[in-house]
């Protein structure tokens, strides 16, 4: 039988994987996007399972509040990453050092 | 099914309707979008006048519990408002400079100011997190605004990136809280916290809550973003992000500590004191490596952060008080600091550099003054207001039994006045280089220098904004 725990190591697991992809990667911005999609993911895959777990339709609604600011924080994210591109002809996290100190 | 209570909730429908409307005009201006300023403004004081005229004498709940409106919401809605008006003051002539003087600064501004106003009143993890978004969504976009040049492109980047773990983290947090107490309501999860103290669940999601908490306020460790992204951005967005949204930080910082965690005050008042020391300690020494002026006023916020975290250390009503007084003091200090580097800043020169101020005293013997007054208040010199806000906070700590926390805020002050020292010597006893000259509108000269004469006004007179603080955060917070 499947019960909450599983719902929330599974999503545990999901933001871990998320964190671990945006600090190892040393490629390339758009895996970050990626990353950052995964991780406002598994907080939505949580507040699911508490919500149907609780009975509560809280959780829920929160949920949909998190789509829409995630698409629009891809949107922003995108929109920057295309500025980025233009100034500099390249995506990858390394060069990302103009700035030290 | 009744009406909700549209009362208190005026000032935000306004500005998000003036917003709205400015984002339609912009459209349709000439290329000097004078109007756009002018509505910009107009919003800002039409916001205050609803927020007097809809005054909240005592903590009323509306909207199913998700708003709250208080003394407390209505003096930082207050504050706010006359900050995002200073840094639009400020940054007007900057960006017409730049040919960056279009409707989406003001727009965004607006969107981000409303985004503060919702945090402020938030009584619900949705309000709370839709306030936080709307705002940090405004600023990724303002820093990115200047799109033809390449650092700022990169620190918008790296904004946006941090600032997007820090709302994933925050989430996971309030989502661990909503699965352990079952509501999104601040009011039934500080019953229920309360009610658990010892909850294993609870512990890790205010671990969560704290991380996203001291990522967005720059408390170190999580303070790697704020030099690249002070230094990165147009100054009049570094403007922005330097003021306004410390009040933001402020709210994030009562809601979810003071009001809805205050039953596990134990232990993130430990943490706190961490982030706060480390704060400090980061803050003031790396200050003194830096030869970007704007490099360096970001780490000085992260000292000055450090001292809005040891009030809350205090986690008193005395505690709570210093922190709003410091927060209210310093985001005039920072209007002002930043005002003066875009006031010597000219087409095509940025005068970010600490070099950029030598010699100010021998063309502009009244500017390097205010400047002397804002270095010397931030160093917290009196009589300046600087003083007695990190007093406020040095006695709360030491009335909570922290004397080992005030002794080290003291010492890591002083080495902090170095630096601020160092402007002041580079301004009073170095030659000029080259002939500069301040070539700014009348207006932002009459208006910064009373944003420094302000630090004399005040630290005379403390006693009326002292007050304010304790009137608006009442012994019964706690």
């Amino acid at each position: 039988m499947i019960g909450l725990s599983h719902y929330l190591i599974l999503s545990a697991i999901l933001f871990s994987l998320a964190v671990a992809g945006i600090f190892l990667n040393r490629k390339n911005v758009i895996i970050l996007l990626m990353c950052i999609e995964l991780m406002l993911l598994a907080v939505n895959f949580n507040f699911v399972a508490y919500s149907r777990f609780l009975n509560d339709i809280d959780g829920q609604v929160f949920v949909f509040f998190i789509l829409t600011v995630a698409a629009a924080e891809a949107a922003i994210g995108l929109a920057i990453l295309v500025v980025l591109f233009r100034n500099r002809r390249s995506i990858d996290v390394d060069e990302l050092d103009m700035m030290k100190g | 099914m009744n009406m909700p209570d549209f009362t208190h909730i005026w000032p935000e429908i306004f500005v998000a309707s003036m917003a709205c409307l400015v984002l339609i005009v912009d459209l349709y201006t000439d290329k000097r979008r004078e109007i756009v300023y002018w509505l910009s403004m107009l919003t800002l004081v039409g916001a205050a006048l609803i927020t007097l005229s809809v005054p909240a004498p005592v903590r009323t709940l509306s909207m199913s519990n998700t708003f709250v409106a208080e003394p407390l919401t209505d003096v930082l809605k207050m504050v706010a408002y006359a900050v995002v008006a200073l840094v639009f003051l400020y940054s007007r002539d900057y960006l017409r400079v730049r040919e960056l003087l279009k409707g989406e600064y003001f727009v965004l501004g607006l969107f981000g100011l409303l985004g503060i106003m919702v945090m402020i009143s938030a009584h619900n993890f949705i309000t709370l997190y839709l306030g936080l978004e709307l705002l940090s969504l405004s600023l990724y976009a303002m820093v990115a605004f200047d799109r033809e040049s390449s650092i700022s492109a990169e620190s918008a980047m790296k904004y946006f990136v941090l600032g997007a773990i820090a709302s994933g983290t925050l989430l996971y947090g309030m989502s661990l809280v909503y699965g352990a107490t079952g509501s999104l309501d601040l009011a039934v999860v500080a019953n229920s916290v309360s009610a658990n103290p010892e909850s294993m669940s609870l512990m890790i999601a205010l671990a969560f809550l704290l991380v996203g908490i001291a990522f967005k306020l720059g408390a170190v460790p999580f303070h790697m973003w704020l030099p690249d992204v002070y230094h990165g951005a147009p100054t009049s967005t570094t403007l922005y992000i330097g003021t306004a949204s410390k009040i933001a930080a402020f709210a994030l910082v009562i809601r979810l500590l003071a009001e809805g965690f205050i039953g596990l005050e134990t232990a993130w008042r430990d943490m706190l004191m961490v982030m706060a020391v480390l704060s400090l300690a980061i803050g003031n020494i790396v200050a003194i490596a830096q030869t970007n002026l704007k490099r360096m006023l970001a780490y000085s916020t992260i000292s000055h952060i450090g001292f809005i975290l040891l009030g809350f250390v205090a986690a008193d009503t005395q505690g709570f008080q210093a922190a709003l007084f410091y927060t209210i003091v310093y985001v005039l200090m920072a209007a002002g600091a930043f005002g003066m580097i875009i006031l010597l800043s000219r087409a095509g020169f940025e005068a970010d550099e600490l070099s950029d101020f030598k010699g100010l005293n021998q063309y502009s013997p009244w500017f390097a003054l205010i400047m002397l007054l804002l270095m010397f208040s931030m160093a917290g010199v009196p009589p300046l207001i600087g003083f007695y806000a990190k007093l406020a906070v040095i006695s709360a700590v030491i009335n909570a039994g922290y004397i080992w926390l005030a002794i080290a805020a003291v010492v890591f002050s002083v080495i902090g006045a170095f630096y601020y020292l160092r402007v002041i010597k580079l301004m009073y006893f170095d030659a000029p280089e080259g002939t500069p000259s301040i070539d700014a509108a009348l207006g932002m000269r009459v208006v910064l220098s009373a944003n420094g004469l302000a630090m004399i006004a005040l630290g005379v007179f403390p006693g009326a904004l002292l007050a304010l603080c304790g009137l608006v955060i009442p012994v019964g917070l706690r």
